[in-house]
């Protein structure tokens, strides 16, 4: 921290990005659809869910250094909100979710209730994940919890939140999850327009959370915080207050990870503790680092690829899949520690023989 | 009496294993600032060396003192090994060495899937630890006393280790001011090797007393490596007294609260509790002073 940095532009100029979103929505929204089949684009459904939430880990590890490794908690929330909502849908009014019958007494808990309300739900898969990140903020950041501390903090909260939603087999399904939904807001599931209408709300909102992040970006808001990561006691002398910064983007991230989780549970049809878990937030983080953390564009595609990547390994070897993740870490952050989508940028400056 | 020393008693035991797989993170993390995610897997690998001793030594009695060093020997030169091919390339970039040994403990659990199987293999404790010691009211198993003890005698060899030994100095010396050492010509990277050999050498050793409780298991070090942090982080970095203090604090507390309510409520109580603590001491209990912003 003590070595000066280079004064440099962080801000993003310009509307190439924005040409560059619209083409990544017009490959979702309509080149997709037509060309891939029903279950291929219920698979890259799936990892728009996972984009959406690495757009949030960009903003907050990438831009705002923050290394958020629990962020299968927020995905958890949102994707819990939303399968309890179906999950009361499904048992029609006045009914029980089937796995209470299964595994209680049949009685349902009454934070429950709530949840047959629609549009109830839609405000809880935002603001309990704002409501929980902007607790857990403030107290770590005003006390300025940083670094691998915050790390290890978030990551202990993922096991937390596993463990908890394993043990509470009546409440939340337990080890199994929350499975088997037959309508979303009234649309049968195993329709396979409906199914495609659900793939275009993932695909808009991945969309819709890449606008609101190159608005971050060129905001000074983004300017604040790329000088929070690269220098935060600067910043703190400048006379803004770092936790406040931090906060913002940490809480934006949460609500990102929590509307991913929301449709990955239509789109998966489950959502269970393995989904959301400390290595399911590992995963997440995978897809950003591959695509490049701090890039608008990267985490999204990094997750994407990495999702890709996942079904296919499975698909060929069942078990090395692990492998295969543990050596992309270790070989992304050791050679291209700011992923693939730096590339060009580095050989640019590798051409002109300055040092990157 | 009993609502108490059953707890307490077990809670020590947990508290003790936490306290050597946190030896060795608090060692490299404060040395270093190396975060090693694949510790837990070094204890993963102290509890398969004691499974695999056991089948060359047949003497169960024998073989668990065997497995010991056997266990630090094995642990320590994978830990070597880390360091040589990956970590010494990102120094300095700490976070960058939580993410790379995230991917390496990826690799490590599968690799004792795909070479043990997926189950768990039982350890058989040795005859000379087969028992309890009625203490209060509670049947104490020999097996925890010897936890104990092993962590106990783990942390006076390193005390010992850092406060008289001309190793310990440099140790010391490199912890407090990297730079000022290596003017005094420290060879500061060699003493980072050999603290890293010995760091994770004793989760090796935690390993060996791990696999006597619970037997082996692939996934036995993700059990322990994240309150092991939390200890680290709570007792504050590099500090021994710190980390002592708060592994039988987690320990205990965890066991209490379990006994309340139960064992994934006591997770979620112990986190709250750290997180709460942080903010009384967001340095941890006890810091290295230093006049730099760090």
């Amino acid at each position: 921290m003590t070595s000066r940095t280079k004064v440099r532009d962080t801000r993003l100029r310009g509307y190439a990005p924005l040409v560059a979103i619209a083409l990544l929505a017009v490959l979702l929204l309509v080149v997709a659809p037509a060309t891939l089949s029903q279950f291929r684009l219920n698979s890259l459904g799936k990892y728009l869910c996972w984009a959406i939430a690495a757009v949030g880990i960009g903003l907050a590890w990438g831009r705002g250094g923050m290394l958020v490794m629990g962020q299968g908690v927020f995905f958890g929330l949102g994707g819990y909100a939303m399968a309890m909502h179906l999950k009361l849908e499904a048992a029609g009014p006045g009914g029980v979710p089937d796995f209470m019958v299964l595994y209680g007494d049949g009685t349902m808990p009454a934070f429950w209730e709530p949840f047959r309300s629609g549009p109830f739900t839609l405000a809880a898969i935002v603001l309990l994940p704002a409501a929980v990140a902007t607790a857990l903020g403030w107290l770590i950041f005003k006390r300025k919890v940083k670094g691998a501390y915050f790390a290890i903090l978030t990551q202990a909260m993922a096991v937390v939140f596993a463990t908890l939603l394993i043990a509470t087999i009546k409440e939340t399904g337990g080890f199994n999850g929350l499975n088997q939904f037959t309508t979303f807001f009234g649309y049968n599931l195993y329709d396979p327009v409906n199914k495609q209408m659900v793939y275009s709300i993932a695909a808009g909102a991945l969309i819709g959370c890449l606008v609101v992040a190159w608005q971050l970006y060129r905001s000074r808001f983004g300017e604040l915080l790329v000088a929070t990561r690269d220098a935060e006691e600067r910043v703190r002398f400048l006379g803004h207050d770092p936790a406040n910064i931090k906060l913002v983007a940490f809480v934006v991230a949460a609500v990102m990870a929590s509307i991913g989780g929301a449709l990955f549970a239509p789109i998966a049809g489950i959502i269970s503790p393995s989904d959301v878990d400390a290595t399911a937030s590992i995963f997440l983080i995978a897809g950003v680092a591959l695509g490049g953390r701090a890039l608008l564009l990267g985490p999204a595609l990094g997750a994407i690829t990495v999702g890709f990547g996942r079904t296919y390994l499975s698909e060929q070897f069942p078990t090395q899949w692990t492998y295969f993740l543990g050596l992309l870490f270790v070989l992304v952050i050791l050679l291209l520690p700011r992923g693939v989508g730096d590339l060009p940028r580095a050989l640019r400056a590798g051409l002109r023989g300055r040092s990157a | 009496m009993d609502a108490f020393t059953t707890p307490f008693l077990a809670g020590t035991a947990t508290g003790a294993l936490l306290l050597i797989a946190a030896l060795g993170l608090t060692l490299t993390f404060g040395q270093m600032g190396v975060i090693n995610m694949a510790h837990g897997e070094f204890l993963m690998v102290g509890a398969y060396t004691a499974y695999v001793t056991q089948q060359v030594v047949t003497s169960v009695d024998l073989s668990i003192l065997v497995a010991l060093p056997v266990a630090f020997l094995v642990a320590g030169s994978l830990g070597l090994l880390l360091e040589a091919t990956v970590i010494s390339f990102m120094y300095r970039r700490p976070l960058d060495t939580l993410l790379v040994t995230v991917g390496v403990s990826l690799v490590l659990q599968q690799l004792a899937k795909d070479v043990f199987g997926a189950q768990g293999d039982p350890v058989q404790a040795p005859g000379w630890l087969v028992g309890t010691i009625p203490v209060f009211g509670y049947n104490w198993p020999y097996r925890q006393i010897f936890t104990v003890a092993l962590a106990l005698s783990s942390l006076a060899c390193l005390a010992a280790l850092l406060r008289y030994s001309a190793f310990g100095r440099r140790i010391r010396a490199t912890v407090q001011n990297r730079d000022l050492a290596e003017t005094l010509g420290i060879a500061t990277r060699r003493v980072d090797r050999l603290t890293f050999f010995i760091g994770s050498g004793l989760a090796g050793i935690g390993g060996v007393a791990v696999s006597l409780i619970s037997g082996t298991n692939p996934g036995l070090g993700r059990t322990y490596i994240i309150s092991a942090f939390l200890v680290v982080v709570a007792g504050g970095l590099g500090q021994l007294k710190g980390t002592v203090i708060a592994a039988f604090t987690v320990g205990i507390a965890t066991a209490f609260f379990a006994d309340w309510t139960s064992a994934s409520m006591a997770q979620v109580a112990t986190f709250a509790l750290v997180v709460v603590f942080l903010q009384l001491r967001p340095q941890g209990l006890f810091t290295v002073r230093t006049r730099g912003l760090a």
